[in-house]
């Protein structure tokens, strides 16, 4: 069949230029207002944690909310100046003539309450008794993510967002706001995510979190008091985790059986795949907060949002408007393609726009995050269609517009 | 916190302000689609490679719907054209739609390259009210001329040869009366063209593409 449109040309030409936004800043927003939560308490007063990337135009109609999953944060492109290894974690994805063009787009990326990272989270003092949230710091959903997002929105003034956009744990954000906040986004991009998690899914959490709540260092949450850490179930976890992440193609590709030092009989770690688990449990135990991680896995097992409807999912996106881009990832057995597929059926029922890309890729559900030519050229497609439809081009306003962070070189 | 609950309005008449809508039909047998599809008509158009029918059937007919496609490169080209695509093998059925869920479903110049036709078929007329199928009449006189010659035929219609083309199931009109009434689908309407216009005199023998429109 004839293309009438050409699809490479132009992403070609972006792809040459695709540069990082560079050194950024974070923000920190302070919250006075209570935020009640799904649980039924609220919290007094709050901080999130934020980055931006590009330039808010006049109209404010350019703003792209990027939602994080498991363990990250709002850091999502450039680098920190005093540390520039420290590169976002999505950084392939956002910046300058990346599929996120930030030269076109205001990207706004912000670590979740209950997080490590900068917003209010077990680590963080609490008001009422002046000292560390740590096991009292509330169970938070989903919900109370995107509350908190939106009164982020409010305070940089975006009334609408152009997109919201999330991968895993993060499309479930996206699709939240797209059920709860329909007047407030056009599109929601919604990637290698479910509209709920499956049994399998909730006990790898489980396990997650009985490695953590078993660990001797763990003491009911309060490990903060004593000066520990629970080290060795936060490895565990992250083990397990890391496991489904990855598919079992790439893991035979990356590591197969390959030895270390040959076989000495003893229980060190001998096989690659070995010590690359223990080096990434090793690596996030010391980086990552216990109580943050078992709070986070339970936002997951608690997101559905059909349980308000019945179970029918198709129900639950009747207040949803926007245009929805949903993508999936062959080998992803932890979030599979066929989970995104419910997604799409319950939307095609509801007559909603929604456009489905299954991506042949060999990565397991990490391949949200990696490089993938035809992943990228839909996700750029998208924004760039998007853009035809944005009230104002970026380049004829943007003056006086806020772009608090925007460092780049 | 709950939004405003809308009615099942968001989907809107795709690709309006498309600049490619008005470059003139480019192929034959979408003026014939056009005039079968009803104004603001819900369309599934399968094998829908980068949306053009949906494009065109947007403009003139004001249609919503989605194409399926199962080539990266359509699927791509259809997100860049703001058409709505769901990747999918439509060997594997169309389990993803309810029945009755369109007015009318579409299989253009995709027939012939299937494996399981009376399944697709059957699928069509499940998810749709109706179904309009086109394919390329295999019994085009010059087809039958190279075959009596020995050779396979090779036309503008078949622009393949035999050793490399998609087009595993290839039927004659004739073929296609046949396999609609034995099923007791109600063709209603046909039209068979050659260089572009409707053909009358033995369609079979001088059609070129085949445009049906049928329902259960």
């Amino acid at each position: 069949m004839p293309s009438f449109t050409d699809t490479t040309a132009s992403a070609d030409a972006r792809v040459a230029v695709a540069r990082s936004v560079g050194p950024v800043l974070p923000q920190i927003a302070h919250f006075d207002a209570p935020l009640p939560l799904a649980c039924g308490r609220t919290l007094p007063q709050y901080d999130l944690a934020y980055e931006t990337y590009g330039t808010l135009d006049a109209s404010r109609s350019n703003a792209v909310l990027i939602c994080h999953a498991l363990n990250a944060s709002h850091h999502v492109a450039g680098f920190y100046a005093d540390d520039p290894d420290n590169i976002g974690w999505w950084d392939n994805m956002v910046g300058p003539g990346k599929p996120l063009d930030t030269e076109r787009y205001f990207v706004v990326g912000m670590n979740n309450l209950g997080s490590c990272f900068g917003s209010t989270g077990p680590l963080s003092i609490n008001p009422a008794t002046g000292e560390s949230w740590g096991s009292d710091f509330p169970i938070v959903t989903v919900e109370d993510w995107v509350d908190a997002q939106a009164q982020l929105a409010d305070r940089l003034g975006i009334r609408q967002w152009a997109a919201v956009m999330g991968g895993s744990l993060g499309g479930m954000q996206a699709l939240d706001w797209a059920i709860r906040y329909p007047s407030r986004i056009s599109n929601a991009l919604v990637i290698a995510a479910a509209p709920n998690l499956s049994a399998e899914n909730i006990a790898f959490n489980e396990i997650a979190r009985q490695a953590i709540m078993t660990d001797p260092e763990y003491h009911d949450g309060n490990f903060g008091a004593h000066g520990v850490k629970p080290r060795r179930g936060l490895r565990v976890a992250r083990m397990i985790g890391h496991i489904t992440y990855l598919s079992d193609e790439q893991m035979e590709a990356k590591f197969g059986r390959q030895l270390r030092d040959g076989l000495n009989f003893s229980f060190a770690p001998e096989f690659q795949i070995e010590s690359y688990l223990r080096y990434q449990g090793e690596k996030f135990a010391e980086y990552y907060d216990a109580n943050t991680y078992l709070r986070v896995t339970k936002a997951l097992d608690y997101f559905d949002p059909a349980t308000r409807e019945g179970g029918d999912l198709a129900r639950a996106l009747a207040p949803a408007t926007c245009r929805f881009l949903v993508v999936s990832f062959t080998t992803d057995w932890r979030f599979p393609a066929s989970r995104s597929r419910e997604l799409v059926k319950a939307l095609v029922r509801r007559r909603r726009d929604v456009s489905y890309a299954e991506i042949a890729a060999p990565h397991g559900h990490d391949a949200f995050l990696l490089d993938n030519a035809q992943y990228h050229a839909v996700v750029r497609a998208w924004f760039e269609r998007m853009a035809g439809e944005l009230p104002v081009a970026v380049s004829d306003a943007g003056v006086g517009a806020a772009s608090p962070n925007a460092l780049s070189a | 916190m709950t939004g405003v609950v809308h009615g099942d309005t968001a989907l809107t008449p795709m690709a309006t302000p498309m600049a490619h809508a008005g470059r003139g039909v480019a192929r034959a047998d979408y003026a014939t689609i056009g005039g079968w599809v009803g104004q603001d008509a819900h369309v599934l158009d399968l094998g829908c490679g980068d949306g053009e029918l949906l494009a065109f059937l947007a403009a003139q007919r004001r249609a919503s719907g989605y194409g399926i496609e199962i080539a990266d490169a359509g699927v791509l080209a259809c997100v860049r054209n703001g058409i709505n695509v769901i990747q999918s093998d439509l060997e594997r059925g169309l389990a993803g739609f309810d029945d009755a869920a369109f007015d009318v479903v579409i299989l253009s110049q995709t027939l012939q390259a299937m494996r399981r036709i009376e399944a697709i078929v059957g699928e069509m007329l499940r998810v749709g009210r109706e179904a309009i199928v086109t394919f390329p009449n295999f019994g085009h006189w010059t087809h039958r001329l190279q075959i009596l010659r020995g050779r396979m035929p090779v036309s503008t219609s078949l622009p393949y040869q035999w050793y490399d083309t998609p087009n595993i199931h290839l039927c004659t009109v004739a073929d296609f009366d046949a396999f609609l009434a034995e099923r007791g689908y109600r063709v209603l309407d046909r039209v068979i063209l050659a260089k572009g216009r409707a053909v009358g005199f033995a369609p079979n023998l001088t059609g070129e593409l085949a445009i049906y429109r049928f329902r259960r």
